[in-house]
């Protein structure tokens, strides 16, 4: 690891005047991903930030009858909200389908939205990747990656967006709050949070350098009921093969592209009622699988057709 | 008074009398663990401040270093030696063995410019802190000249050849007997590389004392440990004091030592002080050993009883270069099932790939995944029930050599297991048990696993309180040596577990085999019992032979201790009474043990039976294994809560082998993708469900004077087939590519319309 000079930030306004001021600055939040990264060097941060403490842990009534959650949140204390689990089961069985209790327990709302990819190349130094290191090619494009993405991939990097919570952030809807460097306060959809690869896949969100995540804002959730159902190799505590959270209408898929994947070709057919499986048929018609994640077509078709009919039967 | 050597005779540990054998009694070192204060290699804490050694691992498979520039991590701060082959002290040429009874030779480091697999050790950074020697680990510049790795196991299979000096066994007439069964199948399994993953990686800390070497390192046999440095390092054997107290689980991956020990032991002499050098999660996987992944052709050929007239299984697999390791992968299968006409043997190629080595249950591990299976589909091809199957193969003696079995109570394993599952409910046809969206499904398989008898020797003391201290080079990789230990020592004297102590884990006590092959409790324990029986042998003639004892006078051999009380009929004094008077600095002795004469004229394995169910979302292809229940037979058993949990252990091992374990090398690089444990998957706590390991009684007294036998293995043996089984009874879908993963089982749940 790297050496580095840590601060912990008294309020926001602080902390992103600390992240303008201090060049190779970073947020730290539960560190439960930038730490590892950091160890093994994928990340060398100069100056951390700590936001774990700043007063937007809290969960509140909006204005509009949604719910805001603070940033800092803990994954745990989102899932465990009686309003969440009432209002927005689907993000509930979302944050508990990842990682452990004991990663739940330190990760934030904001740091879980800006966790990086799990692709073996990525975390293996000694292997060429463009999201490490601009430039250097991508290892897993030739290489075993039976978990690549099958929509928006380019040439340069085909890795997914791992988070469970995100897809059924994307699913709802939500917003997120930022406070720019310049200390502005912006508001945005989660669907304009994370970028696709393109040339560029280093570039991972549409944040400004030094933008602070302060909240996520959920609008009131819609009619219907909601699921979420994640593939995985073993029960608990792995990465997804995909998933797919459903809120009545509302489809987004998980471990598929590089962002949170909004279904909206399959919203669109089951809006002009189509079944459940034409709809995601039309969503899989854009996939461009590599070969070895082949697979992940049947396997969506599958998933989501199976948990879109089971939503609208429990609406019903 | 009995005699170790002679079998025949009662002993204590076979008398029971305070009953404490097989009592699952706590683990003795269960609350320094699980406080977090038994200090595992890497926290022994040394004399001195010690330095810290992180290695670099080379990132090519196979070629040469061409350069070297370390000017940066020198300068880097705190650095106080940068190493790579260049500039490491000078070790004599491997093998080297200046000792001719070494049992270990020369394992020098950083031999030479000469990469032969990615991941290698090529330099060492020793910094005054951790973080700083890994900071300037990472400014190591190394440019090397890379050759095209041959790492492509699966494209290779036709250039395998026989393993070094060894022959297919063939009995009868293979080929005529295939062909002139009734009922046939041939079907080929693959088995993935998997890594240990043991919880605690290789690690070391060293310091010098004037011209003795002390090492404390994770090693699961401490002799070979201390000889191969000691050659290394080029000083006398007694030069060198390892320990190795606590082990985070071994495997058969710490039965050898690696460059942590040897760096750690160079640069503590060069830095005249203590280094602690430790193999990092992602380190481990390239830079230690790996079980080594297996092609297996199953033949079997049945008349239409369903009785075996032709085997086979023939298994090719794979190791490094230079090595010579085989996965002996068809050996079991020798002993299991009989038939007139049989074939089995190994192919072997050698790759660029790291060194293969054994792994929990070698041999066995991977073969039953594909026996097992086959048996299963033979099972069906007849309509016989699998259980019933091996049943009517049940061989009277050996099948192989034609010797008796010194205690084979596999059907008894097979039918019990059975009854206690509830078998009876299986539906024979695939895929007609749903649960929702679940298909559900039993599989079963059968378990076996040599056993081996080691020589060991061992020493016990009494001091003037009465207490016992065992001591033993042995080890305790997390299996439960330490309490057994006790619990022969309590038997055998009539103390309380309380009353002794045990010091394993340092190669200046009595030498031991260490832990592997399932060889430990039965070897090191029979040593424990004779020196056992050699105290109180000296104790039985201290107190008839002291006048001022109650005892003095009678004949020792009638003493006999309970209670910490020795005595003959109503004449008794206590243990520590005649020790402090009569012996106040104590009494050590030792005994050894050693296989018996007539070993070799019987087959001598462990036998059990695994059942599963398992559920099969048809939607996702994922498998969740729903109970598991294991029958074993494997002797007298210790200590039934330790042997339990070494039982399920493995049968959680073969869970995982099943479904999720593997690693998978990619061929451009000659590495292994899969580099931490959230890529490598072993089973997590919700993967399990309701697993239970149920022991029979069994006393082999052929096996050793305590009739024990191991149980580190067998449970992993047979599982992951067992698991194989449930997945097609519930979805009618046979995947024989490991793990079986929900892509592997998707594709043959939509090619069959599901
Ligand atoms: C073994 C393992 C398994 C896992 N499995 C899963 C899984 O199954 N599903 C899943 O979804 N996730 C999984 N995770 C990821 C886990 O959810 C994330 O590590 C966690 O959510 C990150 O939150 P954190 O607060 O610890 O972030 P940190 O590690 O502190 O930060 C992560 C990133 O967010 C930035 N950041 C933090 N807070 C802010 C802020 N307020 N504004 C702007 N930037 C900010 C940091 O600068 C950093 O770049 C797993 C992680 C591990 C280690
Ligand atoms: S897929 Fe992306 S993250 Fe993975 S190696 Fe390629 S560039 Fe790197």
């Amino acid at each position: 690891m790297k050496a580095f000079t840590y601060e912990r930030a008294s309020d926001a306004k602080a902390a992103v005047r600390a992240a303008a001021e201090t060049p190779g600055a970073r947020f730290i939040a539960g560190g439960t991903n930038l730490l590892d990264l950091m160890k093994l060097e994928i990340e060398q941060p100069q100056h951390l930030i700590d936001v774990s403490r700043l007063p937007m842990a809290g969960i509140e009534e909006t204005a509009t009858g949604g719910l805001r959650l603070g940033a800092a949140a803990t994954n745990s204390a989102v899932s465990a909200d009686e309003r969440v689990r009432a209002r927005y089961p689907v993000l509930s069985e979302a944050i508990l389908a990842g990682g452990s209790p004991q990663l739940r327990n330190k990760a934030s709302v904001a740091g879980n939205l800006l966790q990086r990819t799990r692709c073996a190349y990525f975390y293996d130094t000694s292997k060429p990747c463009n999201k490490r290191q601009s430039g250097s090619g991508c290892g897993a494009l030739e290489g075993l990656n039976r978990n690549a993405a099958i929509f928006g991939a380019s040439d340069a990097c085909i890795a997914t967006h791992t988070s469970d919570m995100a897809v059924a952030l994307t699913a709802l809807c939500a917003d997120i709050e930022t406070l720019t460097p310049s200390g502005d306060a912006r508001r945005f959809p989660l669907a304009d949070l994370h970028r696709l690869p393109g040339e560029t896949p280093h570039i991972e969100t549409h944040l400004i350098a030094g933008e602070l995540i302060t909240a996520v804002v959920l609008p009131p959730p819609p009619p219907g009921a909601q699921a979420y159902r994640k593939v995985r190799d073993r029960a608990s505590y792995a990465g997804g093969l995909a998933s797919v959270a459903v809120a009545g209408g509302q489809v987004a898929l998980g471990m598929v592209a590089h962002k949170p994947w909004r279904a909206e070709a399959a919203e669109a057919a089951l809006s002009s009622g189509a079944s459940a499986s034409e709809a995601i048929a039309q969503e899989l018609a854009g996939a461009s699988p590599l070969g070895r994640n082949d697979f992940k077509i049947p396997l969506v078709a599958r998933l989501a057709t199976a948990v879109i009919t089971d939503v609208a039967g429990r609406a019903a | 008074m009995s005699s170790v050597n002679d079998w025949a005779a009662p002993n204590p540990v076979t008398t029971n009398r305070s009953g404490i054998i097989g009592k699952p009694v706590d683990r003795y070192e269960g609350p320094l663990k699980v406080t977090g204060t038994a200090p595992y290699a890497y926290e022994v804490q040394p004399p001195s401040p010690p330095a810290y050694g992180v290695m670099v691992g080379a990132s090519i498979a196979v070629g040469r270093i061409a350069a070297v520039d370390t000017a940066e991590a020198e300068a880097a701060p705190g650095v106080l030696t940068v190493w790579t082959h260049l500039n490491v002290p000078a070790q004599p040429a491997r093998g080297t063995k200046a000792h001719p009874r070494s049992t270990q030779g020369s394992k020098p480091a950083f031999e030479s410019d000469r990469v032969t697999y990615w991941g290698q050790p090529v330099a060492l950074v020793v910094a005054d802190t951790l973080e700083n020697a890994v900071a300037a680990s990472h400014l190591v510049r190394l440019t090397y000249e890379a050759e095209t790795p041959d790492v492509d196991f699966r494209a290779r299979l036709a250039d395998a050849g026989q393993p070094l000096g060894e022959q297919d066994m063939e009995v009868g007439d293979f080929d005529g007997g295939f062909a002139a069964s009734a009922v046939k199948l041939d079907e080929t399994w693959v088995t993935p590389i998997q890594n240990h993953c043991q919880m605690e990686p290789c690690a070391s800390v060293v310091w010098w004392e004037g011209d003795k070497c002390v090492a404390h390192t994770s090693i699961q046999m401490v002799k070979p440990a201390q000889h191969g440095l000691a050659e290394t390092l080029g000083i006398d054997r007694d030069a060198v004091h390892l320990l190795t107290r606590y082990i985070g689980g071994g495997f058969g991956g710490k039965g050898q030592t690696y460059d942590d020990l040897t760096l750690a032991a160079l640069a503590a002499r060069a830095l005249g002080r203590p280094v602690k050098v430790a193999f990092t999660r992602q380190q481990m996987m390239h830079g230690t050993i790996h079980r080594p992944a297996t092609v297996m052709r199953v033949r079997l050929g049945a008349e239409k009883d369903g009785r075996l007239n032709a085997f086979s299984i023939m298994t090719w697999t794979h190791c490094h270069k230079e090595g010579s390791f085989t996965e002996h992968a068809s050996n079991f299968a020798r002993a299991l099932y009989a038939a007139p006409n049989r074939l089995t043997g190994h192919r072997l190629i050698k790759l660029d790939l790291p060194h293969a080595g054994p792994m929990r249950a070698p041999g066995e591990a991977s073969g039953t995944m594909s026996l097992e299976c086959a048996m299963d589909e033979l099972a069906e091809q007849l309509g016989l029930d699998p259980v019933e199957l091996r049943i009517r193969n049940e061989p009277p003696v050996d099948p192989e050599n034609g010797r008796p079995f010194s205690q084979r109570q596999l059907v008894r394993c097979l039918k019990e297991g059975a009854q206690l599952f509830g078998w009876d409910r299986r539906l024979p046809t695939p895929g007609l048990v749903r649960d929702g969206r679940w298909l559900v499904g039993m599989g079963m398989a059968a378990a076996i696993r040599g056993n081996f008898l080691l020589p060991a020797k061992c020493s016990f003391s009494v001091d003037a309180d009465g207490v016992i201290t065992v001591r033993q080079g042995m080890t305790d990789i997390g299996t439960g040596t330490y309490t057994v230990l006790a619990q022969i020592a309590a038997e055998t004297l009539g103390v309380t577990l309380g009353e002794v102590r045990v010091e394993i884990g340092d190669s200046e006590l009595p030498p031991a085999p260490g832990s592997g092959g399932q060889f430990g409790a039965a070897s090191a324990g029979s040593a424990a019992l004779a020196a056992g029986m050699n105290l109180r042998r000296a104790i039985a003639e201290l107190a008839t032979g002291d006048p001022n004892s109650p005892l003095y006078g009678d004949d020792p051999t009638l003493v006999t201790f309970q209670d910490g009380v020795v005595a003959i009929e109503n004449k008794s004094e206590t243990l520590a009474t005649l020790i402090r008077r009569a012996a106040p600095a104590g009494l050590t002795i030792e005994g050894d043990s050693r296989p018996a004469a007539d070993m070799r004229e019987w087959s001598t394995q462990t036998y059990g039976s695994h059942y599963c169910e398992v559920g099969v979302d048809t939607v996702t292809g994922e498998v969740r294994v729903r109970r598991m229940l294991g029958v074993f037979a494997a002797g007298r058993i210790l200590n039934y809560k330790t042997a339990r949990s070494q039982l399920t252990g493995g049968m959680i091992w073969g869970v995982g082998s099943a479904l999720t374990e593997g690693n998978v090398v990619d061929p451009r690089y000659g590495s292994l993708i899969n580099q931490d444990l959230a890529q490598y998957l072993v089973p997590v706590q919700a993967d399990i469900g309701e697993l239970d390991a149920i022991m029979l009684d069994e006393v082999d007294d052929k096996a050793n004077p305590m009739g024990v036998k191991g149980v580190g293995e067998l449970g992993n043996s047979g599982a992951g087939a067992a698991v194989a089984n449930a997945i097609y009874n519930a979805c009618g879908v046979r995947v024989r590519d490991y793990p079986i993963t929900p892509d592997k089982l998707l594709a043959g749940l939509i090619a069959k319309g599901l």
